[in-house]
């Protein structure tokens, strides 16, 4: 899948050609750009129409000429729809989300096979997306501080203006009316079955991850 | 939320699935867009040069003209694209604008156009980008900058209705109003250089008498130089109550610099009158005559460069403070270093620090008098170092100050050149402006003739003798109709120069000499109509209220004479700024519908009632007269 190719405008070339040259290698200009795979590609490993895909690319490649999104650039574009608040935390698990191959930029394919699960996933593969959002270790449990932060860093979106006044300990409780609902066996983590399980249950759940199908 | 990043809402929607899970109540529906459209190219013609973009583009800012529906009345249903009759190349950064969400401002623009072009497309100058905010400012302020110079010109013409007071205060402020203030102005000029002279010389040794030795002139001739003296002081004296009695605002005049000058070069001599010789405070007495020199400063009045070179010390004061205050360092350290280096040497003259003040401001300004030199070898290291440093420390801030004044100095000769350039400018746009306004009236000496001929003559010799353009006769036709609007007993028309000024003579009123060819309205009669200042409508006023403001200086014909109201009418989209230049901005050409700007005006002089039946025509040509508002056609 990871057909990158990464250019170099440099004098790489010529240094593998003639001597190596230390002064040479400092001045390399390293312009990084990054292509995606060929539209026909995409269309096939993603669920958008091709227009969809045009569409979507057009607007990333606006915002991130270069063609990947590194962390920063990533936060401040989540900053700017949640302006009265601090929406760098979660924007950071956000990035760790979209970033499967945790080499630190999210690239267009990256972005698009998240939207693509977002958006016309089954609710399989939604939830699925979810845990991984959550378990920020990747280890497969989502344990009760991985769950306190993400709580935090939702509360954080808020700001400070809100009504009623967020308190301390509101995202704690949050957490724990989170652990009462899915932790069945109460050992303190939520496996993925028993998050699934749990969400499958819930209706108000299930009408929710039907919410953005209409998104582009 | 910047529209630049509107393409990435989708992504934060879908990102709210996140959410979900964690969330305890349920969620509210989200909005359905109705009628989506597919994204589609749009066109958009400015003045012949096409740019596409995508209609989504343009939506990311739905309060300017683009992005709201504002730019259907721009549609052009047979090309199927939006025209707009705009200067393209500005066209170019607003577009950008709306794809990159920056707004950039190209150095070689105008400002004004492109403010222009920014108000007519709704966008708000104040989101230009950093980059170009700067360069946008600096030429926004200049550009203001200029515009009130040559307002600042406008104030030297007279308002009529002045008090006695305010003319005096004007005299006093510009000598080239009147003849009187000129006079003024050179006779305390000569006072001023001759009480310089006086001071100087009373301290000459004039010629001694055999057995006594050389006395100063001043203690010779005490009489006369005393008379000098009072003589010179009556004169600032009564200059200076005539200043304050005329000033506008008492208090700003007595706190503003000039006049505290004046105040300090008149109070010694009162204060020495009121003394007596007494031994205690003749020295008191003689310090203050030290004060008299400051009469020299009154030449600041005088003398332009003078005022420059004062505002130019006052604008750098800060690069005079850093230059004083490294100074002030520089000294006290090597004062320092010398004394105790030169402590050792026997009869050394450095017998303390501050003695060592004086050698080392000597050596830093390269003076080097000589009196004090250092005798053992580190005192002269460290002198040599001295001599060195100070030479640096003095040459820097020396160009910041000499670059200000340069600039100060170059903009009052731009405001010089322009002054002297405007009388020119003005004349050759009144010659063009006549050109238009006559041709009016030579249409209608035509048109007249044309209606005679009507009755008797062929359509084919008509044609020939139609020989102005569409766009003329309705202008002209325009004007015609205001003339038949301003009905009274007479007509009133357009009328010649000549012709307006032998019967303006005829009534024996006085013109007043006005020196500005801007002015507008007559002395005598009430200036309400100043198109030159004027950025309101006026509307053409009837000859009712016009007879209102009738010179009492009447003649024996009836009422009617005299100058009647200029009016002026303005039919203007923008900004008032175009109003405030539209006596002399432009080009009179035939009648430009497009630009939506009609000014015109309209000065009239009631026929005599004896001497002509209604509705005759006198001999139209252009007024221009000097006193008159121009026919100005934009």
């Amino acid at each position: 899948m990871d057909a990158k190719r990464v250019e170099t405008i440099s004098a790489r070339v010529d240094a593998a050609v003639s001597s190596p040259d230390s002064v040479e290698d400092e001045l390399e200009l390293s312009a990084v750009r990054h292509r995606p795979e060929g539209l026909e590609q995409l269309e096939a490993q993603t669920r958008f129409s091709r227009k969809e895909l045009q569409i979507l690319y057009r607007g990333f490649k606006n915002e991130c000429p270069s063609g990947v999104v590194n962390e920063d650039t990533f936060k401040d574009i989540y900053a700017q729809f949640f302006p009265q608040g601090d929406a760098s935390t979660y924007a950071h698990f956000l990035f760790n989300a979209f970033d499967t191959d945790h080499n630190g930029s999210v690239s267009f394919e990256d972005f698009v096979m998240g939207l693509s699960i977002l958006l016309r996933g089954t609710v399989q593969e939604k939830l699925n997306w979810a845990f991984n959002l959550y378990d920020i270790n990747k280890d497969g449990y989502i344990t009760k501080e991985e769950m306190l932060d993400i709580m935090k860093a939702i509360y954080d979106m808020m700001g400070k203006c809100t009504y009623p006044v967020l308190k301390e300990e509101t995202p704690r409780q949050h957490v724990e009316i989170f652990f009462q609902k899915m932790d069945k066996n109460k050992d303190g983590v939520v496996t993925i079955d028993e998050f699934i399980d749990c969400c499958q249950n819930d209706e108000n759940i299930m009408r929710s991850m039907h919410l953005f199908e209409n998104v582009i | 939320m910047a529209a630049g990043v509107a393409a990435w809402l989708p992504f934060a929607r879908a990102a709210a699935i996140g959410w979900m899970p964690v969330a305890n109540l349920p969620m509210p529906v989200a909005p359905t867009e109705k009628n989506k459209r597919q994204d589609e190219l749009i066109i958009l013609n400015v003045s012949g040069r096409r740019f596409q973009t995508w209609r989504n583009t343009l939506d990311r800012y739905p309060d300017t003209l683009l992005g709201s529906s504002e730019k259907e009345f721009f549609y052009n249903e047979e090309t199927k694209e939006y025209f707009f009759d705009r200067d393209p190349d500005v066209f170019r950064s607003v577009l950008n604008f709306y794809r990159t969400g920056k707004l950039h401002y190209p150095r070689y623009e105008c400002i004004s156009s492109y403010d222009e072009e920014l108000a007519f497309f709704g966008i708000i100058p104040e989101i230009i980008g950093d980059c170009c905010y700067e360069e946008y400012k600096d030429r926004k302020r200049e550009n203001a900058e200029r515009l009130m110079d040559d307002q600042e010109d406008n104030k030297d013409s007279k308002l009529p209705n002045m008090t006695f007071r305010e003319t005096m205060w004007r005299a006093f402020e510009n000598p080239h109003t009147s003849t009187m203030a000129l006079v003024f102005y050179y006779v305390t000029g000569f006072f001023i250089a001759i009480s310089v002279i006086t001071n100087v010389v009373e301290t000459v040794p004039c010629g001694s008498a055999p057995n006594q030795k050389e006395v100063p002139c001043g203690e010779r001739y005490t009489v006369a130089f005393f008379c000098m003296d009072t003589a010179c002081v009556m004169i600032f004296t009564v200059e200076y109550l005539m200043r304050l009695f005329a000033a506008p605002s008492r208090y700003r005049f007595m706190r503003s610099v000039m006049s505290i000058i004046d105040v300090v070069a008149i109070l010694p001599y009162y204060i020495g009158l009121v003394m007596t010789d007494n031994e205690d405070v003749s020295g008191a007495f003689v310090t203050l005559r030290v004060f008299r020199v400051f009469r020299i400063f009154k030449f600041s009045r005088h003398s332009q460069g003078l005022r420059i070179l004062g505002y130019t010390l006052k604008s750098c004061a800060s690069e005079l403070g850093f230059l004083l205050f490294s100074l002030t360092m520089a000294i006290i350290i090597f004062a320092t270093v010398m004394f105790y280096a030169e402590k050792g040497s026997s009869s050394s003259k450095f017998t303390s620090i501050p003695a060592s003040f004086w050698y080392t401001i000597v050596t830093m300004t390269t003076l080097g008098y000589g009196d004090m030199v250092p005798k053992t070898i580190a005192g002269k290291i460290f002198g040599s170092i001295c001599s060195l440093s100070g030479v640096l420390v003095i040459a820097l801030p020396v160009p910041v100050i000499v670059s200000n004044f340069s600039r100060i100095y170059h903009q009052n000769q731009r405001a010089d050149k322009r002054r002297a350039q405007k009388k020119a400018r003005l004349a050759r746009i009144r010659i063009s402006k006549t050109g238009s306004s006559s041709a009016f009236l030579h249409s209608k000496r035509n048109g007249l003739f044309n209606e005679a001929l009507e009755l008797t003559v062929r359509p084919e010799e008509q044609r020939l003798s139609k020989s102005t353009s569409l766009l003329e006769s309705q202008h002209h036709h325009l004007l015609h109709c205001l003339e038949k609007t301003t009905v009274s007993a007479h007509n009133h028309e357009f009328v010649d120069e000549q012709c307006y000024q032998q019967s303006y003579l005829e009534a024996g009123l006085q013109t007043y000499p006005s020196r500005s060819p801007s002015l507008s309205s007559q002395d005598g009669v009430t200036g309400t109509c100043c198109t030159r200042r004027s950025k309101k409508r006026h509307t053409p006023l009837p000859n009712a209220s016009a007879q209102a403001h009738m010179h009492p200086l009447t003649h024996p014909h009836a009422h009617q004479q005299g100058l009647q109201e200029l009016s002026t009418i303005h039919i203007q989209p923008l900004s008032t700024s175009r109003s405030s230049l539209n006596m002399r901005v432009d080009e009179p050409a035939p009648l430009n519908c497009q630009s939506g700007q009609i000014t015109t005006a309209i000065i009239s002089i009631p026929t005599p009632p004896a001497t002509t039946p209604e509705g005759d025509a006198h001999p139209p040509a252009g007024p221009a007269h000097q006193n008159v508002v121009k026919v100005s056609a934009l």
